[in-house]
């Protein structure tokens, strides 16, 4: 790999999941997440993409008979979030999410960002407004809220409620974001303030973003990962992947010749 | 575009169809319109004939008067209190049980054999005929337990009736919230119960609410389980009043009182040779059915102004 040594954040060690009905959607993905970089997930529909993010926070545990093998591992406390013997709670308050379509709560504006404090038992109102803004003012929202922070979420245009979404799952200062297609519902100026503000996420925490939009692998991520029917195809430099790929498939894909 | 010529060349024919097909469309909605007019309509009628009937005792006295011998004298006071009573009794009873019952169900439950019985169980609940648990009721509360022929025994009774409505309810309001909100809460590492009470409850409560009210207005009509628990059907006297003036002001005494509810004062009345009877049991029958409207308007508002708020 051309990049020079940049810790890893969590680590993926031959990890299989299957579905409940048996289908198994990912095939031994072993691959590092590198600490405050962006990391991207591409590849065409039904590839396992968003399968391998949602493991990340175990979010396949809402769904009985879904089954993982394998491990992902967290640095530097080498905590494997797949044991079973690790709450998945636990597992999400570290790694945040933000999904494919803008899902604010019906609540205010304060309290969809006031919720994963809540939630951690933090009733102080002095602290919560404190981390609030902070959260706000982190997904670039704040100058255009603050004046309506009581607001129904809901009255919020979409970038700007997706936006919300991203306070809400930062307010909680979590070490990992996922985006799972964050800007597939957005037009394209909301989607350019979503890439942006990745971008200035990245120094805080490390992202892992499932794309569907190679221009926009290519656009914000550090690193890009092919992935193609449960496997992991390669896996590298963004600039790598899109220049000189390693593999023949990674070449079809992102040429446009397949997929 | 050889396709697009061929529908230039019949435009006529095409035409043609196309009127030909729409005809379909006329006629179902004639026939659907005349469906619905047909109960509208009956109902619009029974319910001008009972006001028709019933004017003369449209009045306060009607309301403060206990049963008399003289039906101008005769009113539907211990009749209306009792209903209250009893409806008091059926709240407490199938709210939080079906509330309760509904969230496991939907929420907790593990999806297995079992909870698919359970489940076919409770749909099938709501359509047993009202007097199979009324003799449930009877062999239960009156003679097992004990209750005797009281109000509590009846609000227990129509509470039973009234369980599967709020379950079913109960539980097509939760299934309404989207899988996407749901996964929202719980990835900020919330846990079951904080989704529950935080989203799940709030965002639905508005649909739990208009089951309640739908049952309990279901509840109100009742007659063949009251009758057959052995509910009196002329009392002149009232419970005991659940509020007192002297600490601790709550009196439970009224919970074994023998009492009657309005329907069953309806059907006594109407079973009287005397016609004057029947004018009272007509005016009972219009406000039976304005206090069922009321509710069910109710319901239609509370849902309107709870889900003003919630878009999805």
């Amino acid at each position: 790999m051309a990049t020079v040594t940049t810790a890893i954040k969590a680590e993926a060690r031959d990890l299989n999941f299957f579905y409940s009905n048996g289908a198994r959607a990912l095939k031994g993905i072993s691959m590092p997440l590198y600490e405050n970089k962006i990391t991207a997930l591409i590849g065409p529909s039904g590839c396992g993409k968003s399968t391998f993010l949602r493991c990340f926070n175990r979010m396949h545990d809402l769904y009985p008979g879904n089954k993982y093998q394998g491990q992902i591992v967290m640095h530097p406390d080498n905590t494997n979030v797949l044991d079973a013997g690790v709450d998945p709670i636990e597992v999400r308050m570290r790694i945040s999410m933000v999904f494919q379509k803008p899902n604010p709560f019906p609540k205010s504006i304060y309290e969809n960002v006031a919720y994963g404090l809540r939630v951690r038992g933090e009733n102080n109102k002095r602290i919560m407004d404190d981390k609030v803004e902070e959260a706000l003012k982190g997904a670039a929202l704040w100058s255009e809220v603050k004046d309506r922070l009581h607001d129904l979420a809901f009255n919020l245009s979409g970038g700007q409620q997706q936006r919300l979404c991203i306070a809400r799952a930062l307010a909680t200062d979590p070490e990992i974001m996922l985006f799972d297609e964050p800007t597939s519902a957005l037009d394209p100026i909301a989607t350019a303030n979503i890439e942006e503000l990745m971008v200035e996420l990245r120094s805080k925490l490390t992202i892992l973003v499932v794309t569907h939009n190679m221009q926009q692998a290519a656009r914000v991520s550090d690193y890009t990962a092919y992935m193609y029917l449960g496997e992991l195809i390669e896996y590298d430099d963004t600039d790598k992947i899109f220049t000189n790929p390693g593999r023949k498939e990674t070449e079809d894909y992102i040429t446009g010749k397949f997929g | 575009m050889e396709h697009k010529a061929s529908v230039l060349e019949n435009l006529a024919d095409v035409r043609a169809m196309i009127k030909r097909h729409k005809r379909n469309d006329t006629l179902f909605a004639a026939i659907g319109l005349l469906c619905l007019m047909f109960g509208l309509v009956t109902l619009m009628l029974l319910f001008w004939q009972l006001i028709a009937d019933g004017y003369p005792k449209f009045n306060i006295d009607f309301l403060t008067e206990f049963p008399s011998r003289r039906a101008g004298r005769a009113g539907l006071l211990s009749a209306w209190v009792g209903s209250l009573l009893v409806m008091v009794v059926t709240f407490l009873t199938a709210v939080p049980v079906g509330v309760a019952a509904g969230l496991y169900l939907e929420e907790y439950a593990p999806k297995n054999w079992f909870t698919d019985l359970i489940e076919i169980n409770v749909s099938n609940l709501a359509g047993v005929p009202s007097i199979i648990y009324g003799l449930l009721a009877l062999g239960l509360f009156v003679y097992m337990l004990d209750f005797g022929q009281s109000i509590l025994t009846a609000g227990l009774t129509l509470g039973l009736l009234i369980l599967p409505i709020v379950i079913v309810s109960t539980r097509e309001a939760i299934r309404s919230i989207p899988v996407s909100i749901r996964e929202a809460a719980y990835g900020v590492g919330a846990t079951k119960w904080q989704v529950v009470y935080d989203h799940v409850f709030k965002y639905s409560y508005g649909g739990i609410l208009t089951g309640i009210i739908i049952g309990m207005a279901r509840a109100l009509g009742e007659t063949a389980p009251i009758i057959t628990i052995g509910a009196l059907t002329f009392i002149a006297f009232l419970p005991p009043s659940p509020i007192t003036t002297e600490p601790p002001f709550l009196n439970f005494e009224w919970l074994s009182s023998g009492f009657t509810v309005m329907p069953i004062q309806m059907f006594n009345w109407l079973s009287r040779p005397d016609h004057a009877f029947h004018v009272n049991a007509a005016a009972t029958g219009a406000l039976i059915i304005i206090v069922t409207l009321l509710m069910n308007g109710t319901a239609i508002w509370l849902r309107y102004k709870i889900r003003k708020n919630i878009k999805w």
